[in-house]
């Protein structure tokens, strides 16, 4: 299973981390989301099937729609993209410090 | 835990900025980025020429543990000391193009100071490309670590 790889193909397309944000504020029928883009209705659909198959996104029936809502637990894998990069950082700035402090003990 | 260096890369944006503050006096910030031999400690890397200087040039060599060897290098745009230094950056071999770095040296206090780092891409692809890199090397990490996660609950079911 290639669940978390189809998290970050899902999240590399700009129209889906849209809907993301979208969603992310409220619950939301298909139509409500399609009403925010210039894009015709079944290329969102086919966004909103994505973002459900890889588990970004919840459906919930109520009475006869369908509302989407986030799965939190998915996202916050999102927010932990970034953090491989900020670490590699984060390390090679403490070895500059610690090389300086040592630098700075000898001279 | 604290996070001392900082992200920001905006959505859509070809450029992002890191920030990190330093328990190092202003001049010793500054004395890392431009001594040969003290870039060669901190960033582990050899280095083959480092011209500090305003229309100065820089090369970098790694050997990655395969024994394979990476190049990086570029030109030195503007160094004024304790200040700034503006620079351009590639990696020689990739398709990653050549993006330009300027760093912003501050003193905080005698004893701290901070560094702004503004890297500019040749696009928002490539910017998010590198942003990737580090993500795709860990990616099998986090495979395993999902992995024992997942036996872990199992075995408790």
């Amino acid at each position: 299973m290639n669940l978390r790889r189809d998290v970050f193909q899902a999240i590399a397309d700009p129209t889906r981390r849209a809907i993301l944000l979208l969603v992310a504020s409220q619950s939301m029928t298909a139509g409500a989301i399609a009403a925010n883009f210039d894009t015709a209705r079944p290329t969102v659909s086919k966004h909103l099937q994505i973002l459900t198959e890889c588990e970004l996104l919840k459906q919930e029936q109520n009475g006869r729609e369908i509302f989407y809502h986030l799965n939190p637990k998915n996202m916050k894998e999102i927010a932990d993209f970034i953090e491989p990069f900020r670490q590699m950082w984060d390390d090679r700035f403490n070895k500059l410090e610690a090389v300086m402090k040592k630098y700075k003990s000898k001279n | 835990m604290e996070r001392k260096t900082k992200i920001n890369a905006e959505d859509g944006k070809q450029e992002l900025m890191i920030t990190r503050e330093f328990d190092l006096p202003l001049n010793l910030l500054f004395k890392a980025y431009v001594e040969p031999a003290l870039v060669e400690q901190w960033m582990g890397t050899k280095v083959l020429k480092l011209d500090s200087r305003k229309h100065g040039s820089y090369q970098f060599e790694t050997t990655d543990p395969k024994g394979i060897k990476h190049g990086f290098s570029g030109v030195i745009h503007e160094l004024i000391r304790d200040k700034k230094i503006v620079r351009t950056f590639e990696m020689d071999g990739t398709p990653f193009g050549v993006q330009l770095e300027s760093y912003k040296f501050e003193q905080l206090t005698s004893d701290t100071s901070k560094l702004t780092m503004h890297v500019i891409y040749e696009s928002v692809t490539i910017r998010d490309q590198i942003l990737q890199l580090p993500f795709a090397q860990g990616i099998n990490m986090a495979h395993n670590r999902i992995q024992d996660i997942v036996n872990k609950q199992n075995n408790r079911s």
